[in-house]
């Protein structure tokens, strides 16, 4: 418990940290964000509506510390200020409905490839000079080198528009509207199966290498020859055994690469004009949304460290070395 | 030096070196050898033919000099940010390593809030708000990307840091500075040879990535804003699929060469993965079954391999499990 706790201790400070460097990277940067305002929508609003909105963004003449405070407390309420581009609506709500469709899709993603892989690396490792161990790691490794927009380029063209078999672009089909129901459901994962599976090719090579890495250290324990010799079955030494021991140090490695798999998956929307962050970080880098994309940073720095969070609970639930 | 000789003689060394030997070549003096990579030529959007080998863009542009001119922008920022993300890493886990205490606390603490932060987000935001062009792409790259280096480095620092040769040292009268870059970083060779490979594959992908978003400056010719043209003019829709594919590969093919590399670092360091391909064809050669665990041999010992043959199936099944 102490241990679940310091970690959340931790993810604040993280926290902290990256919603101060939001705040300064505007203030100290070159390129100035009024400025930015001021040309966007130049002769389309008045002095004062131009004055008011800046007070929204937060760029006012008052002392930085001041406006740090004010920016904390709005950061508190969940104001994360005004969208550009999608003006007057406000940036929290513009996030809102993307996040869940990330959510959806990177987490689809990385479930499937950790899984995939692990197995994959414990195979390989279990059967070790076999056709699969010499095929498999280097086909992945060689897999994972693309970038991972390129490889879901690469997909929507083949089984997407020559192949036709999968739809081009979009969460889910225009005529059914966002609900619970079986149909929407089967819908919204038909049109995942392009976007995940470039994901997972891309990042499954990956969870196989250090899943095999560590298996093979442990397979030269002594635990295993003794359960071998006990009679066990093959299946059993290999999973029970085997598998499980050397899966804590790729557990603890999901948390790090999930940030990084993460930012993959946002390149990936943009190429199948997925509605979700990675979406919106184009759409705001093409306008010059600055609201929009400081608060896209925020969300998702917050869902990663969310998402380590529960890793680490998993950690615990796995290893019980760490609950004494 | 001795890692240095190993590498060379490892095979998966070889083909890396090999295949990065020639992108760097080509980024060296290909520009100067292909035609203008930014002018109209020919007719947009014209499939690979004899005459232009990659078939041109949607604005009449030769598809091959973009790849090749390209490389020279993306290979340099690339290794780039390589040399410096390891350099700032090393500084970082060194010092971290060997002083501990409340500079360990803090060093530490602000290595592990930069790896969770996700990379491109920030990236993104910092990008957005610099004036576009390489410069600008490499200074938020090496920002968010030195900590990785610096985790694996303070580790390594703090195992280094019991032995007798660091005691020796300060027993010695020798300056801390010295201590840490004389002493106890030279013992890191390989950990920051593929420290620096890692931060390379990173920053490559990473510049593409951005680039790709118009991060970069679009009017420079460079692999991530080929990709971004592409894109941008439809290049799906207009099944044009020669002005995505070659830059793709490109970037996986130098990806893949750097990763040869680590590979081959990880058999020199790990014995046992390097002693498992030879283990295996000694088993074989006796015809017994191998057990799990691959024994750490020393090198050209599996020369004798005739002693295993003759030895009976038992004994060597027990050995070797």
């Amino acid at each position: 418990m102490t241990y679940i706790l310091r970690r959340l201790g931790f993810y604040l400070i993280a926290a902290w940290v990256s919603l101060t460097l939001n705040f300064f990277i505007p203030r100290f940067a070159p390129g100035d964000p009024a400025s930015a305002l001021q040309a966007r929508f130049q002769g389309k609003l008045e002095p004062s509506a131009m004055a008011a909105m800046k007070v929204a963004f937060g760029l006012t003449d008052e002392p930085l510390h001041v406006q740090y405070f004010t920016y904390v407390k709005n950061l508190l309420r969940g104001d994360l200020g005004t969208s550009i581009a999608y003006f007057p609506a406000p940036v929290s709500e513009v996030i809102g409905k993307a996040l869940l469709w990330t959510l959806f899709l990177a987490g689809l993603a990385v479930l499937v490839s950790f899984a995939l892989g692990t197995l994959l690396g414990i195979l390989t490792a279990w059967k070790r000079g076999s056709w699969l161990d010499s095929v498999a790691p280097p086909t992945f490794i060689f897999l994972g080198a693309f970038p991972y927009f390129w490889m879901a380029m690469l997909l929507l063209y083949a089984l997407g528009f020559v192949g036709g078999w999968f739809p081009l672009l979009h969460a889910h089909s225009s005529h059914l509207s966002p609900s619970l129901s079986l149909e929407f459901i089967g819908d919204a994962l038909y049109h995942a199966v392009l976007p995940a599976g470039s994901i997972v090719i891309a990042s499954l090579g990956g969870w196989l290498l250090s899943m095999r890495n560590t298996m093979i250290g442990v397979l030269s324990e002594d635990y295993i020859t003794m359960a071998q010799a006990k009679g066990l079955s093959e299946r059993r030494v290999m999973l029970h055994y085997a598998a499980r021991n050397a899966l804590l140090p790729n557990v603890t490695g999901f948390g790090m690469a999930l940030g990084f798999v993460l930012s993959g998956s946002l390149l990936t929307e943009i190429v199948f004009s997925y509605p979700g962050q990675g979406y919106l970080l184009f759409e705001a880098v093409k306008s010059q949304d600055y609201p929009l994309m400081q608060g896209l940073f925020l969300s998702i720095t917050v869902a990663v460290l969310a998402a380590n969070w529960l890793v680490d609970i998993a950690y615990v639930w796995l290893d019980p070395r760490t609950r004494s | 030096m001795s890692f240095f000789r190993q590498l060379l003689s490892n095979r998966k060394a070889n083909i890396g070196l090999t295949l990065l030997g020639v992108f760097v070549l080509i980024a060296t003096i290909g520009p100067y050898l292909v035609r203008d990579a930014s002018e109209f030529l020919t007719t947009p959007l014209s499939p690979p033919d004899s005459e232009f080998w990659l078939g041109s863009t949607s604005q009449g542009q030769d598809v091959f000099a973009q790849t090749i001119v390209g490389a020279r922008t993306s290979l340099l920022i690339g290794f780039l940010v390589g040399i410096v993300v390891v350099a700032i890493g090393a500084t970082v886990g060194i010092a971290a390593g060997f002083f501990g205490g409340w500079v360990d606390d803090v060093l530490s603490l602000l290595t592990n809030v930069f790896l969770i932060i996700p990379g491109l987000p920030l990236a993104v935001v910092l990008a957005a708000y610099l004036e576009a062009g390489p410069v600008s792409i490499a200074f938020v790259l090496i920002l968010t990307g030195w900590a990785w280096n610096a985790r694996v480095i303070r580790a390594q620092t703090l195992s280094l840091r019991r032995k007798d040769f660091v005691a020796a040292a300060i027993v010695a009268g020798e300056s801390r500075l010295r201590i840490m870059f004389f002493e106890i970083l030279p013992n890191m060779t390989s950990l920051i040879v593929s420290g620096f490979i890692g931060a390379t594959v990173y920053a490559i992908g990473a510049q593409v990535g951005l680039e790709f978003l118009a991060l970069g400056d679009v009017s420079k010719v460079t692999w991530g804003t080929n990709l971004y043209w592409a894109a941008n003019n439809q290049a799906l829709l207009t099944e044009s699929w020669w002005t995505i594919v070659p830059t793709g590969v490109c970037v996986a093919l130098v990806g893949f060469a750097l990763v040869m590399i680590n590979f081959a670092i990880d058999e020199i360091t790990n014995p046992r993965l390097r002693s498992e391909g030879g283990w295996k064809a000694v088993v074989r050669a006796a015809g017994v079954t191998p057990g799990f665990s691959t024994p750490v041999l020393r090198r050209g010992s599996l020369a004798d391999s005739n002693a295993l043959a003759d030895s009976s199936a038992p004994a060597l099944s027990k050995e070797a499990s």
